[in-house]
C-alpha cells in the first residue's frame, strides 16, 4: 500500500505535461480506469481485516480525490489554453475604420439662427414667423415709412408683379420687421419676441447678397427703456460670442420705425478683428406711430426693437470671409459645420 | 457728404485732434465713414517759376529749364513734360526732397542727377508724382499768382483730411459745412463762425417779376438780377480746391459759385441766363403735355404732380431738381438771374427718381432745406459772383408765399426719463436745447416739468416728443446711458410636446447624412417650367439677373443645381437638404396673421441623394443610392407617423419611379428619381433621388400612447406567396391590416425573389407574421388559423399562389 503516494505523484507528473484533451483522458484511464492502477489497488482490499480495510479504503479514496482534482485542474487549463488560442485567432485589426452611415450638417447661418433663438428663449422670448412676400403696409407703412419718403431709398426693394388689395405691388420683405408688426398685432403686452428669417434687397456684390437673413427683436411693455435695450443687446452679443470682454457701443442713427434710434457696434477683445468697431445691429425705442399701428396706446406701452444680420454674426463667429459661400451650396464648405 | 477738414475748421475749430473730432461726429449720429489724407506725405517741394526752357542737347524730348525757387540762384532742371513753358509756375522738388514712393516707408528721394550728360538739380512735378491725382499728362500748372518759393504743401493746403460722413435721411441740416459746423459747435461748445453774408447794395434797379401760383409746392422765392458779368472768369483756386475736396468738379465760375454756396450754407441756388428768359417767372405745377429739356439733355414730360419753374415759354426747369437747357447760363452769358427758393419736401420727393436722375438739389429739397436762409444764400452768392465775375447787382427780391409752420413740440421730462431709462437732469436738457439752437420754454415743476420747443427752420425732423427725447439722448451721449437687464416676471415656458420644430427636423435630416443648403428664393424660369410645369411663375419686376427672375414654387430645381455644382467640383456623392418657402399663386389664400392674400407661401422640406448610398469604405459593398434609400430616409423622418405612397406623375420625376406621399389622406409631398430628361439637361452622370414635403404636417406630433407589453411568448410564422409583378406590396399590407386578428402584432416583408423559379412577370414575397396575446400563450392552432386567414386574403383578392 505504500506505493499509493507513488501512484499519486506519478499521475500528477503525467498530467502536467499533457496539452491535448484526448491524451489527458487516455492517461487518466491508466489511473482511474477499469484497469487503472488505483482501481487495481481497490481490488486488494477484500483480503484485509475490516479495520485495515477501512483504513486502506480511506487512503485510496484520498489518493483518488487528489488525482481527480489534478485531472480537473488540467482539463480546465487545457480548455483555457484552447480558448485563448481561439480568441487569438479571432482578433481584429481594431484600428480599421468603423462601418459608417455618415452624417450631414446644419447650415452655418441656421446654426447661428438656432443659437440666437436659444439665447433669447432663455429669458422668455417667443419666436415668430411670417411671410416673405409682403404687402407694402407691413413692410413700410406700418413701420412709419410712407411712400416717397427718402428713407425708402435706404433699401432697394424687390417687387413682384402681383398687387395687394389696395393696388400696390407686393414685395419681398426688405427686413424682418414686418413680422414684429404681425406678431404685435396678434398679441397683448408684454410682447417679447424675436423673428428670424430670410430678407431681400436689390444688392449683389462681395459684401451684399440679394437674399440674406435677419433676426428681429421686440420687447414692448409699460416700462421697457433704451437702457433696457442696451442691457439686453449687450448681454446677447456677449453670450453669442461667449466673451464677457466684448465691447459694445450704441451710437445715434435713424430708422423710420424707432426713435431714439441706435446703430450698435461691437469690438472683440482679441482675435483678427481686435480693436475694430464692427457694425452689428440697428435698434431703437419703437416709434409711437408704430406702437399705435400695433393697436396699442404709445402713452402706456413703450419698448425696443432691433434687427441684426445672421450672416454677419456667423461670419464673425467662425471667421468666414466671403458672404457668397453661404449660398453656393458647396459641400466642402458646408461639411465644416458638421 | 464729403468735405475738407480745413474748410470745416474755418467755421468751427474745437480744440480736438482730427481723430477726436471724427469720433465725436460718429457718436453723435453723423457717422464718419472715411477720413483720409488729401495727399500722401512728401517734403522739399516748393512753388517754382520756369524762367526759360532750352532743348536738351542730347535728347529730343527733354528740355533743360532754369527754375526760380526763390533762392539766390536759379536751378537747372532737366524736364521731359510736354507742357513745360517759360513763365509757368509749377511744384518743384528740390534736391533732398522726399516724394511719395512705391510704399509709405519707401519715399522717392531727389538727388543731383546727370540726365544724358546734363546735370539736373531737382524735379518739376506732375500731380501724379505728388500723389494728388492720376494725372500724368504733364506738369501740374499752378496759377500765375502762386508765390514763388512757398512750400507747396502749404500753398496747396495739403495738410488736410477728406472726411466723408454717412448722413441718415433725417439729418438734411448737415448736408452743408455750416450744418456740420453747427452740430460740432453744439457738441463741443466751440464758437461758430458762419460765413459772412452781408446784404449787397443794389447798383441797378433791374428785377425780374416772379410769381408763385402754387404755394403748396413753392413757399418762397428770392431772386436777383446781376448784369454784365464775365462768365468766362476763372474760378479762384481756393474755391476750386474746396469744391474738389467735396467731390464737385469745377464747371464755370457761375455754376461753381452756386455749388459752393450749396455746400457751404446748404442753400441750393440756380443761375439763369437772363436774356434767355421769356417774361417773368412763375412757379407752378406742370400741365399735361408740357415738356422740357433738362440740363442733362434729358427730355421729360411733366404733369400736375411735378412742380415747375416756368416763364412765358412754358416749363424751364424742374423745381428743386434740375434746371432746363433753354435758359442755362454758359460762357456766353452776360446777364444772370439768381434763384434762391424754398420748395416743400412733399412737392419734390420722388420726382427726380421718377425721371431716373439724381441731383444734389433734389436730394436736399426732398429732405428739407432751411427756409430762412434764402436771402443769406443769395447775398453770399452775389458777393462771390461780383468778386469773381464782376457785374452790377439789382436788388434781392424776396417773395414769400407760405412757409412751413413750426409748431411748438412738447417734451415731458418724466416721459424722457421713462423712455431713456435714465434721469437726465432738466437743467441739462435745457442746456442741450440751447446749444442746438432750439428756442424753448419750461413749464411746470419737478416730475411734471415740460419743455415747449420750437424747431428751428433748418431742422425738418422735430415733430413729436420722441424727436426731442432723441436729441436729448444724442447730445447727452448714448455712451452715458446705462445698460441694464430689464426686470420682468420669471414666468416659465415650455415647448409644446405635440409640436416638432423645423430645427428638430433639420437635426434629423443631418443625422440621416444630408447637409443643409440655403438657396435663393428666386430662380430661373426654366427650372419652374421643368421641375414644376409652372408656365406662369410669380415674376420679380426688378430681378438682379434673368436667371433669378421668378419666385420658386418648388425646391427641386435648386437642389438639382446644388448637385450639379458639386459634381462639377469632382464630388461623387452629394446629399443635401433645404428647408424654405415656396411661392405659388392661390386665390384660396386669404389675408391672415401669417398670410398675404393670393399667394401660398408654404415652407417645404426638400432633400436630394446622388451617388453612392454610403461613402466609399472598406466594409460595405459600393452601390448607388436608389429610390428606396431616399424613401427610407423619408420614412425615418416621418416617424412615428406612417405615410402611404401612391404612384403618380410629377414633372420632375421618372414616371415609373415616383410617388405621392400621403399622410392621413392628405398629399404632403412627392418622392422620385429625377426624370432622365432632366438628368441629361442638367448634366448629371446618374439620376439622383429627391423628396419634397410640406413642412407643416411634419411639425405635428402625437403624444406617445402606452399599450400593455405582453408577458407571453410570441409565435412567428412565415408566409411566402407568388404574385404578379403588378400587385403593389402596399395593397397587400393594407389588406392584411383589414384582415388581421387582434393577436397579429406585426406583419413584415422580409424577402422578395424574382427569377426562373417563379416565372416571368411574377415575384415571390415572404412575410413574417408575429403573433402574441397579452392575456395568455397562443396555441399553434390559433397561430395557424390566423395565418391561414391572411393567406386566404392574398389568394382570393390578389390571385396569389402559395410557395412551399
Amino acid at each position: 500500500m505504500t506505493d499509493l503516494h507513488d501512484i499519486v505523484a506519478e499521475a500528477l507528473a503525467a498530467f502536467a505535461g499533457i496539452e491535448d484533451a484526448d491524451e489527458l483522458e487516455r492517461v487518466k484511464a491508466r489511473y482511474l480506469g477499469k484497469s487503472g492502477r488505483l482501481t487495481e489497488s481497490l481490488k486488494g482490499l477484500g483480503k484485509l481485516t475490516p479495520e485495515a480495510r477501512r483504513d486502506a479504503g480511506a487512503r485510496i479514496n484520498a489518493a483518488k480525490e487528489a488525482i481527480e482534482a489534478a485531472l480537473a485542474e488540467r482539463r480546465e487549463a487545457i480548455a483555457l489554453a484552447r480558448l485563448e488560442a481561439k480568441l487569438a485567432e479571432e482578433s481584429l485589426d481594431v484600428t480599421l475604420p468603423g462601418r459608417r452611415r455618415g452624417r450631414g450638417a446644419i447650415h452655418p447661418v441656421v446654426r447661428t439662427w438656432q443659437r440666437v433663438e436659444a439665447i433669447f428663449r432663455s429669458i422668455g422670448f417667443d419666436v415668430a414667423d411670417g411671410p416673405e412676400i409682403e404687402t407694402d403696409w407691413y413692410n413700410f407703412t406700418a413701420l412709419n415709412n410712407p411712400e416717397n419718403h427718402p428713407a425708402r431709398s435706404m433699401q432697394d426693394t424687390f417687387y413682384i408683379e402681383d398687387k395687394d388689395s389696395t393696388g400696390l405691388n407686393l414685395l419681398l420683405r426688405t427686413h424682418t420687421s414686418p413680422m414684429q408688426v404681425r406678431y404685435a398685432c396678434q398679441h397683448t403686452p408684454p410682447i417679447k419676441v424675436i423673428a428670424p428669417g430670410r430678407t431681400y434687397r436689390v444688392d449683389s456684390d462681395a459684401t451684399h447678397s440679394p437674399m440674406f437673413h435677419q433676426v428681429e427683436g421686440l420687447w414692448i411693455d409699460e416700462h421697457i427703456s433704451f437702457a433696457d435695450l442696451k442691457g439686453v443687446h449687450t448681454d446677447f452679443l456677449r453670450r453669442f460670442f461667449e466673451s464677457d470682454d466684448l465691447q459694445v457701443r450704441f451710437r445715434p442713427s435713424f430708422f423710420p420705425f424707432t426713435e431714439p434710434s441706435a446703430e450698435i457696434d461691437m469690438m472683440f477683445p482679441s482675435g483678427p478683428n481686435k480693436g475694430k468697431w464692427l457694425e452689428i445691429s440697428g435698434s431703437g425705442q419703437v416709434h409711437p406711430k408704430v406702437v399705435r399701428n400695433f393697436g396699442l396706446d404709445p402713452e402706456r406701452y413703450i419698448g425696443f426693437a432691433f434687427g441684426c444680420g445672421l450672416e454677419r454674426l456667423t461670419m464673425l463667429r467662425y471667421g468666414i470671409g466671403d458672404l457668397r459661400l453661404f449660398f453656393d451650396g458647396d459641400l466642402r464648405f458646408l461639411r465644416q459645420f458638421a | 457728404m464729403q468735405f475738407s477738414e480745413r474748410w470745416l475748421r474755418s467755421l468751427v475749430n474745437p480744440p480736438l485732434a482730427t481723430g477726436e473730432l471724427v469720433h465725436l461726429l460718429t457718436m453723435s449720429g453723423l457717422e464718419v465713414e472715411t477720413c483720409v489724407d488729401v495727399a500722401p506725405p512728401f517734403s522739399g517741394v516748393l512753388v517754382g517759376k520756369v524762367i526759360d526752357v532750352e532743348k536738351h542737347p542730347g535728347a529730343d524730348r527733354l528740355s533743360v529749364c532754369r527754375v526760380d525757387t526763390g533762392a539766390a540762384a536759379p536751378l537747372s532742371i532737366v524736364c521731359g513734360a510736354p507742357n513745360v513753358a517759360a513763365g509757368m509756375k509749377v511744384p518743384c522738388a528740390l534736391v533732398g526732397a522726399k516724394l511719395p514712393g512705391e510704399a509709405p516707408d519707401k519715399p522717392f528721394e531727389i538727388k543731383i542727377a546727370k540726365v544724358r550728360g546734363v546735370e539736373s538739380r531737382g524735379m518739376l512735378c506732375s500731380a501724379r508724382e505728388l500723389g494728388l491725382s492720376d494725372d500724368h499728362s504733364g506738369l501740374l500748372a499752378l496759377p500765375d499768382d502762386a508765390e514763388v518759393g512757398r512750400d507747396f504743401r502749404d500753398y496747396y493746403a495739403l495738410d488736410d483730411k477728406l472726411i466723408t460722413i454717412k448722413l441718415t435721411p433725417n439729418r438734411a441740416d448737415c448736408l452743408s459745412l455750416l450744418g456740420v459746423a453747427r452740430e460740432v459747435a453744439a457738441l463741443t461748445r466751440a464758437r461758430l463762425d458762419p460765413p459772412p453774408a452781408p446784404p449787397v447794395a443794389a447798383a441797378i434797379d433791374a428785377t425780374l417779376a416772379v410769381s408763385i401760383s402754387d404755394p403748396a409746392g413753392c413757399g418762397r422765392f428770392t431772386g436777383r438780377v446781376i448784369r454784365n458779368v464775365d462768365a468766362r472768369a476763372p474760378t479762384p483756386a481756393w474755391m476750386k480746391q474746396r469744391l474738389e475736396r467735396a467731390g464737385q468738379r469745377s464747371i464755370s465760375a457761375l455754376v461753381d459759385v452756386t455749388n459752393y454756396v450749396m455746400l457751404e450754407l446748404g442753400r441750393p441756388l440756380h443761375v439763369y441766363d437772363l436774356d434767355k428768359l421769356r417774361g417773368g417767372i412763375d412757379v407752378r405745377f406742370g400741365r399735361k403735355g408740357e415738356r422740357l429739356t433738362l440740363l442733362n439733355e434729358q427730355s421729360v414730360e411733366v404733369d400736375h404732380t411735378v412742380l415747375c419753374i416756368t416763364d412765358d415759354s412754358g416749363p424751364i426747369g424742374l423745381a428743386g431738381a434740375m434746371g432746363g437747357e433753354s435758359t442755362k447760363a454758359d460762357f456766353a452769358t452776360r446777364h444772370v438771374f439768381l434763384e434762391s427758393a424754398f420748395f416743400f419736401p412733399d412737392a419734390i420727393a420722388g420726382r427726380a427718381r421718377r425721371y431716373n436722375f439724381a441731383s444734389d438739389a433734389a436730394f436736399r429739397f426732398e429732405r428739407g432745406v432751411d427756409f430762412d436762409n434764402n436771402v443769406a444764400g443769395i447775398e453770399r452768392a452775389t458777393r462771390l459772383i461780383l468778386d469773381i465775375c464782376g457785374g452790377e447787382p439789382g436788388p434781392a427780391v424776396d417773395a414769400v408765399a407760405r412757409l412751413p409752420e413750426r409748431q411748438p413740440v412738447m417734451m415731458r421730462v418724466a416721459r424722457a426719463h421713462k423712455v431713456l431709462g435714465v434721469a437726465v437732469p432738466a437743467d441739462e436738457m435745457a442746456d442741450i436745447f440751447h446749444r442746438l439752437g432750439f428756442p424753448f420754454a419750461r413749464e411746470g415743476q419737478g416730475a411734471n416739468e415740460v419743455f415747449v420747443v420750437t424747431p428751428p427752420s433748418f431742422r425738418f425732423d422735430i415733430e413729436i416728443e420722441e424727436d426731442l427725447i432723441e436729441e436729448v439722448a444724442r447730445v447727452h451721449g448714448f455712451e452715458r446711458i446705462p445698460a441694464h437687464p430689464p426686470l420682468a416676471p420669471a414666468l416659465m415656458r415650455s415647448q409644446a410636446e405635440r409640436e416638432r420644430s423645423l430645427h428638430a427636423i433639420r437635426g434629423q435630416l443631418a443625422a440621416s447624412d444630408y447637409c443643409e443648403v440655403i438657396n435663393y428664393s428666386f430662380t430661373d424660369a426654366a427650372w419652374e417650367a421643368d421641375f414644376a410645369a409652372n408656365a406662369n411663375p410669380i415674376r420679380l419686376l426688378n430681378p438682379i439677373a434673368s436667371q433669378l427672375a421668378v419666385m420658386r414654387s418648388t425646391l427641386v430645381g435648386s437642389l438639382v443645381a446644388n448637385v450639379a455644382y458639386n459634381v462639377k467640383r469632382k464630388l461623387s456623392r452629394v446629399r443635401v437638404f433645404e428647408i424654405g418657402r415656396t411661392y405659388l399663386r392661390d386665390t384660396s389664400v386669404a389675408e391672415g396673421d401669417r398670410e398675404v392674400a393670393g399667394i401660398r407661401q408654404s415652407i417645404r422640406i426638400g432633400a436630394i441623394a446622388y451617388g453612392p448610398a454610403l461613402e466609399e469604405q472598406w466594409g460595405v459593398k459600393a452601390r448607388r443610392a436608389d429610390f428606396f434609400d431616399a424613401k427610407g430616409d423619408l420614412e425615418t423622418l416621418l416617424e412615428p407617423a406612417r405615410a402611404r405612397f401612391a404612384p403618380g406623375h410629377h414633372p420632375a420625376f421618372h414616371p415609373g419611379r415616383t410617388a405621392r406621399v400621403v399622410l392621413e389622406g392628405e398629399t404632403i409631398g412627392w418622392i422620385g428619381e429625377l426624370h432622365p430628361r432632366w438628368q441629361r439637361k442638367y448634366e448629371l452622370p446618374s439620376a439622383p433621388v429627391l423628396f419634397e414635403l410640406e413642412a407643416a404636417p411634419l411639425m405635428r406630433l402625437r403624444l406617445p400612447q402606452f399599450a400593455e407589453v405582453s408577458k407571453f411568448p410570441p409565435l412567428i410564422r412565415d408566409l411566402a406567396v407568388v404574385l404578379p409583378e403588378s400587385v403593389p406590396v402596399q395593397a397587400l399590407l393594407e389588406a392584411f391590416e383589414r384582415a388581421r386578428t387582434a393577436a397579429v402584432r406585426e406583419i413584415g416583408l422580409f424577402d422578395i425573389y424574382r427569377g426562373a423559379a417563379v416565372g416571368d412577370g411574377q415575384k415571390s414575397l415572404a412575410f413574417r407574421v408575429v403573433m402574441q396575446d397579452t392575456a395568455r400563450t397562443l396555441t399553434d392552432g390559433e397561430a395557424d388559423a390566423a395565418v391561414a386567414r391572411l393567406t386566404e386574403v392574398l389568394v382570393t383578392k390578389f390571385g396569389a399562389k402559395l410557395r412551399a
